[in-house]
């Protein structure tokens, strides 16, 4: 036996040898790889950098006459040719295509060259990127909570020029001036929005069942009760999302919290002066519950209560399509995730969106919603003129023109509603200019991240699948950040 | 900035390089005394050494440092991180599931390797039965959890499947089941995609040690009548010991750093989560600075009796 296993040892033993030399070579191929590229790394940075002598200078394009409606606010910047902005986003291929497109009549104008790139892990990368001192020149940040952060712990965010403070000052309310403000500065102005408080049904299948759209709350779940007694789940929804699993449900908490306590009790509670387990906030949720976990009204087309956490947002309102089920929360963006060719219009469509009724008359019609804001972490001039393009409303007609399917919505107030392409758009645009018309911004972006980004959305998911409203709101309380 | 300036540039860094490194070891070369080996050692090394100071010691101190710190790395707070760890319930759960991740997957999946190697060794169709098996191993985790993923997606029993785990159960008469929701045994379902990718690790090397095994050994064991299970005991396995070791430590080394498995099937809901996942999250997502170095650390403490155990077992072999 022993011979044996020296006979193995011995012959193992050479193998070993053999594979020494082949991974010495390897080591060394290894070696000059990674320093050529440690060194071309190096070399890359210098070249986009330091270029703020040019300026003052007349770019070559301003004089053409598509560029009249930006050569006042562009001409202080000069001639931009040759210069590039770094552009990092979260929206990828295919919604990239109209934000490129977007850029088109900037780049035509000042001769800059705009490089765009698009991440699924945007919101994480970028903080690793700017911690680690390589940042894009601009970014487009969904949460003003992650604005937030990263002033505050980083200091590489710039403060906006005054060209951007004008443009927004003109064409953006004064709330959301406020978002991209930290500390008493400005930094960024915001991009594009989004609005939450609707609900997607089948305007056909109302019609089939003379069924009519509820006003309130109440009439809301009288309508789930009559669909409910059809057989028809009246209810489904997904929450999945998987990093962000449990985001839908914090937009349910929020629009409820909005509807049943006021912009003013919202405020608090998004700035953490009223506890997150306080009453008002547990008998929002249970109104919540009173959709979300009740058997009879979900999950239309998937299962039971829990199917909702599995259920990805994306396919959260499909079952519409098939007559399965019949309402379903989501923000307007939702539009995009139903399958081409679906007729989305009031009359006779295959879908369309109501608004979120109310529960509480005395509070008005609260809206809901969100947006991207657009960050600066380099000082140069053909920086600041993109940033500056971007919070016109040159470019907000542009974009609206340039996204021929629909998905887009600003609250620039210079967004004319012809250029934008779908109804549901349409109707946020129309909500979000009106001046009488209460906007709150999601509550969860707002929020630290270790809340907004963290806790809320696993405790809401766990709520989903058996925690009580109290263990959940709790563990949430538990986790802000002491400061 | 030009694409072929950034090439130009990169082969001037590589001639550079080479230049460099001639340059050296020609030098080296020239000293040739005993005092010059120290010198000759010392050029070999110190690159190396620098490198692994800058990119693996210096990181690895840092985090220590960081993980006695608050969540924006601001203030000292002593062992309070450490503290959260072990008495936190959501933190316990984590360090729950990593011990039976540790404890579960390497076994399992060298068991089964093992065992497939023994059964298909010298078979007809061993080299198709091989490949079965080793296909997986071609897949990325990410890959693998996305496949696994819509396998466990969970219908009621009355909707049509898209799931095919739930699908079979279906048609077997049962109701659907919630594979990724129902704890704890969602994360035993996680740990199959695992062991779905590494028991073709397993079995690969273990299945080349098996061929090693001298046939005068096999065949002195059968003039002594040994077959079947007690082979299996007494021959096979003592005789690939050592490859069973690497098989088992690599397996648990990549079972501590699972993260993609846990991120892309459950995103670390329902009480999946485990440390490697656990401390991105709390570094990357919630900005919990402190925390997220402390799950580090943890994990760090984790791997190292792994990785001495496998360098000892390494020594002993070289010292036969």
């Amino acid at each position: 036996m022993r011979d044996a296993e020296n006979r193995i040892w011995s012959r193992e033993g050479a193998v070993r040898m053999r594979s020494t030399k082949a991974r010495r070579g390897a080591a060394a191929f290894a070696i000059v790889v990674s320093a050529s590229i440690v060194l071309a790394a190096c070399g890359g940075s210098s070249g986009g950098g330091g270029g703020g002598g040019s300026a003052g200078g007349k770019a070559p394009g301003l004089a053409k006459a598509e560029c009249a409606p930006i050569k006042s606010v562009m001409t202080e910047y000069g001639d931009l040719s040759g210069k590039h902005v770094k552009v990092y986003t979260s929206v990828v291929a295919p919604e990239d295509v109209p934000q490129k497109n977007s850029y088109k009549l900037f780049e035509s104008c000042t001769g800059a060259t705009v490089d765009y790139e698009g991440s699924k892990e945007f919101e994480a990368q970028l903080v690793v990127r700017v911690k680690s001192g390589n940042p894009p020149d601009i970014a487009y940040i969904p949460q003003p909570g992650l604005l937030k952060t990263l002033v505050q712990t980083t200091g590489k965010v710039i403060e906006a020029p005054k060209s951007v403070v004008d443009n927004v000052d003109k064409w953006f309310g004064e709330d959301w001036k406020k978002y991209g403000t930290v500390d008493g500065k400005f930094y960024a102005p915001p991009l594009d929005a989004n609005v939450k408080s609707f609900v997607w049904y089948s305007p056909k299948m109302f019609a089939d069942n003379g069924w009519t759209i509820p006003t309130t709350w109440d009439e809301m779940l009288t309508l789930s009760d009559t669909i409910a007694a059809t057989g028809i789940k009246p209810w489904c929804a997904g929450i999945g999302s998987g990093e962000a699993t449990g985001w839908p449900a914090t937009d349910w908490l929020e629009d409820v919290m909005l509807r049943d306590n006021g912009p003013d009790v919202y405020d608090q509670w998004v700035a953490h002066e009223i506890p997150f387990n306080d009453p008002k906030v547990a008998a929002a949720l249970d109104r919540v519950g009173g959709i979300l976990k009740n058997p009879k009204y979900v999950n239309g087309g998937f299962g039971d209560v829990k199917s909702i956490a599995t259920t990805t947002f994306q396919d959260g309102g499909l079952p519409i399509l098939d007559g399965k089920c019949a309402m379903h929360r989501q923000a307007s963006f939702y539009a995009a995730n139903f399958p081409a060719g679906t007729k989305i219009a009031e009359d006779g469509g295959d879908v369309f969106a109501f608004y979120l009724p109310v529960t509480n008359a005395d509070q008005g019609k609260p809206v809901l919603g969100a947006g991207n804001f657009i960050a600066a972490f380099r000082d140069a001039p053909e920086v600041q003129a993109f940033q500056t393009y971007l919070s016109t409303d040159t470019w907000a007609n542009e974009k609206g023109k340039a996204t021929p399917n629909g998905g887009f919505v600003s609250a620039n107030k210079g967004l004319d509603v012809t250029n934008v392409a779908s109804a549901i758009d349409q109707e946020s645009v129309k909500i979000l200019q009106d001046p009488n018309a209460v906007f709150r911004f999601d509550g969860s972006d707002l929020m630290p991240g270790a809340v907004g980004a963290g806790s809320e959305w696993k405790e809401l998911t766990a709520w989903i699948t058996g925690e009580s409203t109290k263990d959940a709101l709790s563990k949430i309380e538990d986790s802000w950040p002491a400061s | 900035m030009s694409v072929p300036y950034k090439f130009g540039q990169m082969f001037i860094a590589i001639g550079a390089f080479v230049a460099v490194m001639g340059v050296v070891l020609f030098l080296a070369d020239r000293v040739r005394s005993r005092k010059g080996e120290v010198v000759q050692t010392v050029v070999f090394v110190l690159p190396a050494t620098l490198m692994i100071a800058f990119g693996l010691l210096y990181p690895g101190l840092r985090t220590i440092y960081e993980s006695f710190k608050d969540a924006s790395a601001q203030k000292f707070v002593g062992f309070d991180n450490y503290k959260t760890i072990f008495t936190s319930e959501d933190q316990i759960t984590v360090l729950r599931n990593t011990a039976i991740w540790v404890i579960v997957t390497p076994v399992l999946a060298t068991l089964i390797g093992l065992v497939y190697a023994v059964l298909i060794d010298k078979a007809k169709i061993e080299k198709f039965a091989k490949a079965l098996i080793f296909l997986p191993m071609a897949i990325s985790l990410v890959g693998a959890s996305l496949i696994w993923k819509f396998v466990y997606d969970y219908k009621a029993t009355e909707n049509q499947q898209i799931g095919l785990a739930n699908q079979v159960l279906k048609w077997l008469g049962l109701d659907t089941y919630r594979f990724l929701l129902t704890e704890p045994w969602n994360t035993i379902f996680l740990i199959v995609i695992m062991i779905w990718v590494q028991a073709g690790f397993a079995m690969t090397v273990l299945s080349a040690s098996i061929k090693a095994i001298p046939d005068d050994i096999v065949e002195a064991a059968r003039l002594d009548g040994v077959s079947g299970m007690r082979m299996f005991r007494y021959i096979t396995v003592p005789s690939i010991r050592p490859s069973l070791i690497v098989v088992l430590t690599t397996i648990s080394i990549a079972t501590l750093k699972v993260f993609d498995i846990v991120r892309t099937a459950t995103g670390g809901n329902f009480n999946t989560s485990v440390l490697a996942y656990e401390f991105y999250r709390q570094s990357f997502v919630s900005f919990n600075n402190g925390l997220g170095a402390a799950l580090a650390v943890m994990l760090f403490i984790l791997v190292t009796p792994i990785v001495v155990y496998n360098i000892r077992q390494m020594r002993k072999l070289e010292a036969r």
